[in-house]
């Protein structure tokens, strides 16, 4: 029985039959397989795991994985894991969707998430464009990008969710791209671990609708910061001013906060067992004292 | 010699934030220690400081459901409430107010003027906070009813903090009972309630009935946004979940509120949020993800004035068409609209229950009459707490293993249209949950046969549902040519126009629909078909109950509207004099 049991599942037992409908080369498949191995390499059965997703492409992903998973509404992907996190906090909660999801319709879901620090991951798939409405301008694009809702060029400046998490209080802030394979799926071990809200922005590139922010173009422009040995993540100012330097353009581990508690481990009265495991069940004795605070 | 009354009605009035509250409070709390019956209503605006306020408290040797139509006793804390509210009066009523205004009665009014120097002896106390305490004092000693009883009321109120605050409270009352006493000559005897049955009575307002109930019904989570006239509901579970290991958490609006309230339900914690119009109408699509994913979803929507903005702090019944066909698309859904406080309590546990039996959402439609009029509650009996929770695998269950590149079925057709439910975390449970359309194991599917299927399934659930007393008969049932229907609040005063209109030989019936949807017309068409007339009444512009009739069970021909949708909860003697009209 112990031997049965011990024996950890890998990242294929995370793998289901479904076939995404994603394009070929849609950087979303890095992200479904650095899940997935993150999720194998954390120790994670997929049982424990719930993937809760928007609507969009990226949205999809939730039913791409073997474990459970809510593909909702758009925008809403954050308020529906914080609920699922708070129903049983023996899970580990990724939220996930795209860049129009969590940044455009869902913007005041992220940085209220961020605010309250539930112990949640979310995972952006930002690729600066909505790609399954077939190509319109999104909070990401840069300015002057040309889209079908954008004919001239977007004349809006573009939204720095780093910048924005940073300012909201945020205990883990990441970025990464889906190139990366190694860097994103250790990221989001990291995340996984962190004892908080983590979001992870991931440049995850539409191959089919933005000819601008290509694979080779990221390549290009993006600065590791691997590169600084002595970047210091738990460092608020130096993390808000590396953004800015760069101009949003970096990835690794940006800042984290290990100090805060979670919303869970805050909240007075809450219990630290699955609330979901909880009998429903009033005592009498219970009941009566309720009632006297009426008379 | 004395002959003594049955029941009496009191009221206080001043600018909002001036004490009204309070007053209320102690002077409520006190009849209720003597077993009186009491039914209040709550004249607010939106906002916080300013603007008159007034709160009517009906006071009853016998159960009442509803207010007045007139007044006996005015405390005025200014000239304002005196104007606004003197012509409730009835002839011999009395008016209490604070001389520091010199207050006047208004030409035409009967009444006799009693001019407290309220803030002046407050003010030698300490401080013009104890206003209330005066105001309530003096009015407590005209109706010549024990004054220990009123001070353990006032000790209870302040005994945190500290006796010297205690005393000094006691004090105000004393002097206010005692300066009112010397100018009236004692207490007034036509003001002589005939003694209660000193039972201590709940005396609670609608919305902790439903806060209440939500925890007898194992609520552990509410995810809300604030709003009049929900908010109360949030508050009391503030401060009862997390002693049940549970939380409430304010979102950063109704859409995360509900969405949240999903979130947790599918995570296997029983889980509700609470709004008004504006907010429901934000949750809509959030209602459809529910119906869709077949996850439970209990919503209480306490009416108000709408549309938009509307009348925020005053009632109305005006949601029901938005609750029942405010969502997208086709969804099994069920509305619920309590008529009474005890019904608050119980529906609670019920819609609970329903929610996780037909894994549908359940909507809780109180009327802002029910949630913040402060009333005696029958007692609630512990035996009526029942939690049943349908199809649900307990995450302790072990679950066979599912084949391989299979999911577990948790959309499986099934005779009743109810699938087994899963937990996330239960081992050989995994299977996809969308908002997509989807088949058994909950993958996305366009399939038009499986779609076809799926949409039976759902919306076939709840053919069968009748809800505890979906429609209920009360007053005198006799063969009466009149029948008259109504939702929520409006019974008692319906009840009370009744008993009138019997007097006069005028016999009617009266049925209320507590299940909206799915409406229930099997059991309503029978009163309907002994009647000549109907007469629905509710709080709104349009007759939204009277079209639900028409269109589900029929009877065009005798159905008359009774409507009112000034802000104003009906009074009996507008339920009399309009049935009386039609009968004519």
């Amino acid at each position: 029985m112990q031997g049965a049991e011990a024996v950890v599942a890998t990242f294929k037992e995370f793998r289901n039959n479904v076939k995404p409908n994603w394009c070929p080369g849609c950087g979303d498949f890095t992200v479904q397989a650095s899940i997935q191995r993150a999720a194998a390499n954390v120790g994670l059965e997929p049982e424990q795991l719930a993937v809760i997703s928007g609507i969009g492409c990226s949205g999809r992903i939730s039913g791409y994985i073997n474990a459970y998973g809510l593909h909702g509404i758009h925008g809403r992907a954050l308020p529906i894991a914080q609920g699922v996190k708070l129903a049983n906090r023996e899970l580990t909660v990724i939220a996930s969707g795209g860049d129009g999801d969590g940044f455009a319709i869902g913007m005041g879901h992220t940085v209220h998430a961020i605010r309250r620090n539930l112990d949640i991951t979310y995972i952006v798939m930002d690729n600066q464009i909505y790609g399954l409405t077939k190509g319109q301008t999104s909070p990401r694009s840069a300015e002057g990008f040309k889209t079908k809702s954008t004919p001239e060029g977007s004349i809006e400046t573009t939204l720095s969710p780093l910048e924005i998490a940073l300012s909201a209080g945020a205990t883990f802030v990441a970025q990464s791209f889906s190139s990366d394979l190694k860097q994103l799926t250790s990221l989001i071990e990291q995340a996984i671990q962190h004892k908080g809200f983590s979001l992870i922005n991931v440049f995850s590139p539409c191959v089919t609708f933005n000819k601008v922010n290509t694979y080779d173009w990221f390549k290009e422009n993006i600065v590791n910061l691997e590169q600084f040995p002595e970047y210091d993540p738990s460092n608020r100012i130096a993390a808000m001013t590396k953004i800015m330097e760069t101009n949003g353009m970096l990835t690794g581990l940006i800042y984290q906060d290990t100090t805060r508690k979670s919303y869970e481990d805050m909240a007075v009265g809450f219990k630290p067992e699955a609330l979901a495991k909880q009998d429903l069940t009033l005592p009498e004795a219970e009941f009566e004292k309720l009632l006297a605070e009426f008379k | 010699m004395e002959s003594l009354i049955s029941q009496l009605s009191w009221k206080i009035g001043g600018q909002q934030g001036e004490g009204v509250e309070s007053t209320d409070r102690i002077f409520s709390t006190a009849l209720n220690r003597l077993g009186y019956y009491l039914y209040g209503y709550r004249h607010f605006s939106s906002r916080i400081k300013g603007g008159h306020t007034n709160n009517k408290i009906r006071i009853s040797t016998h159960p009442i459901r509803a207010i007045s139509d007139d007044l006996d006793i005015l405390v005025a804390f200014d000239q304002e409430s005196i104007d606004l509210n003197a012509k409730e009066l009835r002839a011999g009523g009395v008016i209490v107010a604070d001389a520091k205004f010199a207050p006047v009665v208004p030409e035409g009014v009967d009444a006799q003027l009693f001019a407290v120097p309220i803030t002046a002896i407050a003010e030698e106390l300490g401080t013009s906070l104890m206003k209330n305490m005066v105001a309530s004092g003096a009015s407590w000693a005209l109706l010549g009813l024990p004054i220990e009883v009123f001070n353990r009321a006032v000790e209870e109120e302040f005994g945190r903090k500290g006796a010297a605050v205690v005393e000094k409270n006691v004090e105000a009352v004393r002097r206010g009972a005692e300066f009112v006493l010397a100018q009236a000559g004692g207490p007034i005897e036509a003001f002589k309630l005939a003694e209660a049955d000193g039972k201590q009575k709940l005396f609670m307002i609608g919305n902790e009935a439903l806060g209440l109930g939500s925890v007898a019904a194992g609520c552990r989570l509410m995810s809300a946004y604030p709003i009049t006239p929900a908010s109360e509901v949030m508050e009391y579970l503030i401060k009862k979940l997390p002693k049940f290991g549970g939380t409430v958490i304010q979102t950063e609006d109704e859409i995360a509120a509900v969405t949240m309230a999903i979130g947790a339900n599918y995570g296997g914690v029983r889980t509700m949020t609470a709004s008004a119009g504006p907010g429901l109408s934000l949750m809509m699509e959030a209602i459809g993800l529910s119906g869709m994913t077949e996850t439970p979803l209990v919503i209480i929507d306490t009416q108000r004035g709408g549309p938009s903005t509307g009348l925020p702090t005053k009632q109305e019944q005006s949601d029901i068409n938005a609750l029942i066909y405010g969502t997208h698309g086709e969804i099994p859904k069920v509305v619920i609209a309590p008529s009474t406080i005890e019904e608050c309590f119980y529906d609670m546990i019920e819609s609970f229950n329903i929610a996780e039996e037909y894994q549908v959402p359940v909507i809780v439609a109180t009327d802002l009459q029910l949630s913040l009029g402060k009333q005696s509650c029958e007692p609630l009996d512990y035996k009526r707490i029942e939690i049943k929770r349908g199809k649900l695998i307990p995450l302790d269950e072990e679950l066979a293993p599912t084949e391989p590149n299979k999911l577990f079925k948790r959309y499986e057709f099934t005779e009743d249209g109810v699938s087994p439910r899963v937990l996330p975390g239960a081992k050989h449970g995994i299977h996809h949950v969308t908002g997509v359309e989807h088949d058994e194991e909950g993958r996305p599917s366009e399939s038009a046969v499986n779609r076809r299927k799926m949409m039976d399934k759902r919306l076939n659930k709840l053919n069968a549902l009748r809800i505890t007393d979906a429609v209920k008969a009360d007053g005198p049932s006799e063969p009466a040519d009149l029948l008259i229907v109504s939702m929520g609040s409006t019974g008692g005063t319906i009840n009370e126009a009744q008993s009138r209109l019997s007097q006069e030989g005028i016999p009617t019936n009266h049925v209320t629909v507590r299940q909206m949807h799915p409406f229930p017309s099997d059991l309503l068409a029978p009163y309907l078909e002994r009647a000549s007339k109907v007469v629905v009444l509710e709080n709104n512009a349009t007759g939204q109950l009277a079209n639900l009739i028409k269109q589900n069970a029929g009877y065009h021909d005798k159905i008359v509207n009774l409507l009112k949708y000034d802000g104003t909860p009906f009074l009996p003697s507008e339920v009399y004099q309009a049935c009386k009209e039609l009968k004519l």
